[in-house]
């Protein structure tokens, strides 16, 4: 095992242990800042696959922004002291599990190499081959995705609206 | 490039040490007579009614929904930044401002959007 | 940084050792110097500093017992913090309330990984640098939020609540103003983008065009409110808050908070000067062709010196402007800011079909407007203080 794959064990490992954390603390708030970990993490896995673009983005825009807003809707809610288990949630949540992990059972058995696996280069992950696939393989997407934030922000508009 | 980035690590390392270390040297050096009161949440004085902790206004979730979406932007943007100028010398410039210039304006009927549902109005008028 | 060691290990200066353990050592040695030799005396400098300019700018003396001109003040503030008892209230989360200040701190000092002191003095030139900072002040937010949560205290909550709502409000104004100079350098690269701009005031971006010019003020004033300054500094605003996030704390994790507040300030600075103002670049003289030594210490002098001047304008404008109101505050990003840098972007990135002429053309125009706009504001502020009653010439002993 060499010392990348070193890095990689104690990155997954550390990674694990903060993804559970926020699955099982009590409290939402200290959920919240353990994701707030674990996204981290992700961002230096990405940063190690030579993809510091992704790596940053995932900083920015997860670590950053998305934790924000579900802080704020935390704090909206404010869900303390009214947490009571119910035995359909954990019906539930084992279902979702069974079904993740049945999802994922030909990914962790398949041995084989890949089709066509891509090189990762210095710049693979970088800015400019990000721009470059973006601008000729997936322009429409591209454009589909401002649609679709359009779509949110009028979603949360009129949802707020309801507010009484 | 893993250099570039382990130096990030360190800084990291080196910040949160250096925050634990001063509390350390601090934790040895300051006096400690914690009391009921001392340690009471401060309230200008008054005995503090009830926790914090309380179901806050729904208009802080709104304006970071918007930033979400405006950062989601900028992230696409950004990349596409980094290539533009090439973009142009190769003559594909004009193709590409479209393609932004779509891309910022959908987002910008968002914004419009909302500001015109009233919105981005911190106080809300109350329909009387 | 990396090909200065490996060419200190080809020179066989650490013979025997493994490569790893030589690039270790040197990062942490970096690392350190630039906290305590660089960002700590910087941080405790500008507090000094900003007390005694506000002072000058409102006839009082400030701090100045302290060593000569009270320079010293802030070690004397930082020994008295640190001998402060540490309260966490009862009813405070002490485990987020001790957590919050590691990761302000930790956020504003990964900042200075890509800021580039000189051509060569950097810690690592990172070629997403510029979004990178982006990144990591983004996880400011988290801290402060933290902290105001933490606290358990309603001016504490209500602090974060709003500081929070703040910075991530700003950070579109100052992202889309930082994308517009990306779009002209072409690259993410702190180091790039300055070499994309030349030693000449009209070689800088800042006067590349219409919209960069006023794009650089778009990005101050977000910075600044990303920065909790005054006028935006309704966070922590004395008169309705006591003081926002950082009520219960005390002693040194309080000094922290402040620590990265004054020490961000210069980022705000750092981070303009690289943008608009052409970053360390020097005039290509001959004593500089020479020696490098001086050069380095020549660019180094010149970013640091642009940087500050931008530093000591947040202190003028906190001395100057009263504070806005939280509404005014949120009408004024998002119905003016945001609105205002969509059209600047779009009118950098459609004035770069200009032909190269045109381009050379604008940016002396531009250079001739911001010399003129630099007259008359210093004809003005001449004006005013021949005008001002002789009773505001204070001159106080000092």
């Amino acid at each position: 095992m060499n010392g990348a794959q070193v890095g990689f064990f104690i990155l997954a490992g550390l990674l694990i242990v903060s993804s559970l954390w926020v699955v099982f603390q009590r409290n939402v708030v200290h959920s919240a800042m353990a994701l707030v970990a674990a996204l981290f993490l992700v961002a230096i896995l990405f940063l190690t696959l030579n993809a510091p673009m992704v790596g940053v983005l995932q900083i920015l825009v997860y670590a950053g922004a998305i934790m924000v807003l579900f802080l704020f809707v935390i704090m909206f809610l404010n869900p303390i002291g009214l947490e009571q288990r119910r035995r359909l949630w954990w019906g539930f949540g084992a279902l979702a599990g069974l079904l993740l992990a049945g999802a994922l059972v030909p990914v962790l058995t398949n041995g084989d190499a890949p089709r066509d696996p891509v090189v990762a280069t210095e710049l693979f992950g970088g800015p400019e081959e990000l721009a470059r696939s973006l601008f000729t393989d997936f322009v429409l997407p591209f454009e589909i995705a401002s649609i679709l934030l359009l779509v949110a922000i009028v979603g949360a508009v009129v949802l707020a609206k309801r507010e009484p | 490039m893993l250099f570039d980035f382990a130096n990030v690590l360190v800084f990291t390392a080196l910040g949160l040490g250096f925050v634990g270390v001063n509390l350390l040297i601090g934790r040895l050096l300051r006096p400690a007579n914690p009391q009921a009161r001392k340690l009471s949440t401060y309230e200008c004085g008054e005995p503090s009614t009830g926790s914090a902790w309380v179901n806050f206004n729904i208009r802080f979730y709104l304006v970071a929904l918007i930033f979400i979406i405006f950062e989601v932007e900028i992230a696409f943007i950004f990349p596409v930044a980094t290539v533009f100028r090439g973009l142009i010398e190769s003559g594909e410039g004009l193709l590409a401002f479209v393609k932004i210039f779509i891309f910022v304006g959908i987002l910008f009927l968002g914004l419009v959007y909302s500001w015109v549902k009233g919105d981005l109005e911190w106080i809300k008028k109350v329909k009387t | 940084m990396q090909a200065y060691l490996d060419q200190l290990i080809q020179g066989g200066a650490f013979a025997g050792m493994p490569r790893e353990v030589v690039y270790a050592i040197g990062m942490l040695l970096a690392a350190f110097i630039v906290l305590s030799a660089f960002v700590a005396p910087l941080a405790g400098v500008t507090s000094w500093l900003e007390r005694r300019v506000w002072a000058r700018m409102q006839s009082r003396v400030g701090p100045n017992r302290v060593g000569p001109q009270g320079i010293l003040q802030w070690l004397a503030d930082g020994i008295k913090n640190l001998l402060k008892e540490d309260i966490i209230p009862t009813a405070a989360d002490k485990k987020l309330f001790s957590l919050a200040p590691y990761i302000v701190f930790m956020g504003f000092l990964c900042a200075f990984v890509v800021i580039p002191f000189g051509g060569h003095l950097i810690v690592a030139d990172l070629n997403i640098g510029i979004l990178y900072i982006l990144a990591v002040t983004s996880l400011v937010v988290v801290g402060i939020l933290m902290a105001g949560w933490a606290s358990n205290n309603k001016w504490s909550l209500l602090g974060g609540m709003r500081s929070a709502a703040q910075i991530i409000s700003y950070e579109i104004p100052a992202g889309v103003s930082v994308l517009m100079i990306v779009f002209l350098a072409g690259t993410l690269s702190m180091q790039g983008i300055i070499k994309g701009q030349g030693w000449a005031p009209w070689d800088w971006y800042l006067f590349h065009n219409p919209f960069t010019f006023a794009g650089f003020f778009l990005y101050f004033t977000a910075a600044l409110a990303e920065g909790n300054r005054t006028p935006f500094d309704i966070p922590e605003a004395e008169s309705e808050l006591v003081a926002g996030y950082v009520t219960e704390y005390s002693g040194m994790r309080f000094l922290f908070f402040f620590f990265a507040e004054w020490g961000n300030l210069y980022v705000i600075g750092a981070v303009a000067t690289t943008l608009f103002l052409g970053g360390w670049q020097v005039p290509p003289l001959a004593i500089f062709e020479n020696s490098p030594m001086l050069l380095a210490v020549a660019q180094f002098v010149t970013f640091f010196l642009k940087a500050y001047l931008w530093v000591f304008v947040a202190m003028w404008i906190r001395a100057t402007l009263p504070r806005v109101r939280v509404d005014q505050l949120m009408s004024l990003c998002w119905k003016y800011m945001v609105p205002l840098s969509f059209i600047c972007l779009l009118g950098t990135v459609a004035f770069m079909f200009v032909p190269a002429d045109g381009q050379r053309i604008t940016s002396a125009a531009m250079f001739g407007l911001g010399v003129a706009i630099t007259i008359i504001f210093f004809l003005r502020v001449g004006f005013q203080i021949r005008q001002a009653k002789p009773e505001l010439y204070f001159k106080p002993h000092i």
